[in-house]
């Protein structure tokens, strides 16, 4: 059902990890971007912390009608349930981001594992700013923002006297991002078949 | 003259009412916090005192409602903001507003109901309430909202009818409309058409409060500008003193009812697309537009005639050009997030030519451009 040019992202993970907060700062960035649509949803329970929660930023060059995802270019997951939720609405090319100390069972070899919970622990003192990590990841996996347009974004939107945390944290999510090469990834087979 | 080119900027579908409130004048905003609809109360705290209004967070909404009331009685323009629990509380005052002729706005973003239901997720269940929630043979004004444009400029549109008739507004919203976010540029100041409610020109002595003029709406002066009058629940006379003179009752309560009507040109107002050569189309309204545009567009892709007729008005039924999408098409599709509450109005209007295909979503999920697209491809 994906004929126009949609890049579509979803941030997954449980309530209170600031999976929301991710995207909304996402969205923020590709708006920022010339002559690029972008549409951020979300999906939450009434609970203030746990519950599953995820949300969608969708990227188009041209007006975007259905708001939320169709098939996923790219899944952050920062939880096994949200992983195994949500893994196979990914497009066969599509490329799953976890958080390799929450996620163990990574269901395909063509995974970015990176333990950005950990990284903010240890960084900054605190996960709080584990979603900052892995928006600074996914940022520059999905090669949809620039990342001074990203920083911008979060800066916009972070709580004073929070700027600096949140800035280290993006940083180090994209040094982790930068030292993956996708090309080394294993193509997935399910195209394959559809090409049969 | 033009203005400077206006920056794209990334709104919430909540956050364009409150733009869209500001922009047609409302200066008054009395509410209670309720998910779905928190971030319109939670920015209008802060952007209306800015702006010179007042903000009141009340005690429940029946009192919400009361006192927009009021505020629109001294002459501002006024709104107030809610979801289903909420919704059924402002009923009785809604009613009140409707008989006394105040203007005002009412926004509900729908969630799944019943009673407290799903805070959380979408739904279309209160279509029919908007419309008949409120007891008595009322008319009333009903406009859904799909997209985050769509939330600012029918806000105004809202307002401006509100003013222009003396009538409620509803403006129905939804969870998805309301927390998507999207880019978008909204129209400059000078692009943006205000409508304020007529004050009368005769002196305070001559004023006749609820006199019928060509129109059907009489003047409105503000309590406090001197012309003093009386304003009431009870049928009331054209000095809004109760009556019930069976020709003086009659006379009102068609007038009420006239004046809509005279509007509906103007009232009616929906979105035709890709409907020129339509052998198929789908009827569809807020959120679940936006899905069916796609599908309308995947089965254009496929070599299928379809189109799109999205409602913005729900309430004064848009009669005229659902008929004229059922006489041109063979089968309409009618997708909804509840049992069908547009589509019995859409069956009311067909000549039993047309096959009307409902679907019905109630889980609490958006409906997707897939299960819309099926119905096409295979009628």
């Amino acid at each position: 059902m994906k004929n126009d040019q949609r890049y579509e992202i979803r941030f997954s993970g449980s309530g209170g990890q600031g999976i929301i907060t991710a995207a909304v700062v996402m969205a923020d960035a590709v708006a920022r971007e010339a002559g690029k649509h972008v549409c951020q949803t979300q999906s939450y329970g009434p609970e203030a912390r746990g519950g599953k929660s995820k949300a969608e930023v969708v990227v188009s060059d041209s007006p975007i009608d259905y708001p939320k995802a169709l098939s996923i270019d790219l899944l952050l997951a920062m939880t096994q349930v949200a992983c195994d939720a949500y893994f196979f609405d990914i497009r066969p090319e599509g490329l799953l981001v976890v958080d390799s100390d929450l996620v163990d069972q990574v269901p395909t070899s063509r995974a970015v594992t990176i333990p950005f919970t950990r990284i903010a622990r240890e960084l900054t003192g605190k996960e709080l700013v584990a979603n900052m990590v892995a928006l600074g990841a996914v940022g520059l996996l999905s090669g949809q923002v620039s990342m001074t347009g990203l920083e911008a974004a979060l800066m916009k939107r972070v709580p004073k006297g929070t700027e600096e945390m949140n800035r280290q944290a993006l940083q180090a999510g994209i040094v982790e991002a930068k030292k993956i090469d996708l090309s080394l990834l294993p193509r997935s087979v399910i195209s394959d078949w559809a090409d049969d | 003259m033009k203005s400077e080119q206006q920056l794209p900027v990334l709104l919430q579908g909540n956050e364009a009412i409150v733009l869209g409130a500001l922009a047609a004048g409302c200066r008054f905003f009395a509410g209670y916090p309720i998910t779905p609809a928190s971030e319109i109360s939670e920015l209008l705290s802060l952007r209306l005192p800015e702006a010179g209004g007042r903000f009141i967070q009340m005690e429940d909404e029946i009192a919400s409602m009361g006192a927009i009331i009021g505020a629109s009685l001294a002459g501002v323009k006024s709104m107030t903001a809610t979801s289903g629990p909420g919704f059924s509380l402002i009923q009785e005052n809604l009613g009140y507003a409707c008989v006394a002729e105040v203007p005002c706005v009412i926004v509900n973003v729908m969630r799944g109901g019943p009673s407290t239901g799903l805070p959380t997720s979408p739904s279309q269940g209160d279509v029919q309430m908007a419309r008949w929630g409120t007891h008595g043979d009322h008319p009333i004004i009903v406009l859904a909202t799909s997209s985050v444009l769509d939330c600012f400029s029918i806000t105004i549109k809202a307002f401006n009818l509100s003013e222009k008739y003396r009538v409620p507004v509803i403006i129905l919203s939804d969870e998805v409309v309301a927390h998507t976010r999207e880019s978008v540029t909204l129209p400059g100041p000078e692009e943006i058409r205000v409508i304020d409610r007529i004050a009368p020109s005769v002196p305070p002595e001559w004023y006749k409060p609820y006199a019928a003029n060509n129109r059907g709406v009489p003047d409105m002066a503000a309590m406090g500008s001197g012309y003093r009058h009386h304003v009431t629940g009870l049928i009331h006379d054209e000095k809004g003193f109760p009556t019930q003179n069976p020709q003086e009752v009659d006379l009102f309560q068609r007038r009420l009812h006239d004046k809509i009507s005279k509007g509906f040109n103007e009232i009616q107002v929906s979105k035709s697309i890709m409907m020129e050569d339509a052998e198929v189309c789908v009827i569809a309204y807020g959120s679940v537009a936006r899905s069916a545009m796609r599908a309308v567009k995947e089965a254009r892709a496929k070599g299928i005639k379809a189109g799109l007729l999205q409602l913005i008005t729900l309430f004064p039924f848009p009669r005229q050009i659902v008929d004229s999408a059922l006489r041109q098409c063979r089968v309409a599709v009618v997708p909804e997030m509840n049992m069908g509450q547009i589509c019995r109005e859409v069956a009311r209007v067909n000549r039993s030519e047309t096959r009307i295909v409902k679907h019905n979503r109630i889980d609490g999920q958006l409906i997707t451009p897939e299960e819309i697209l099926k119905y096409l491809v295979s009628v």
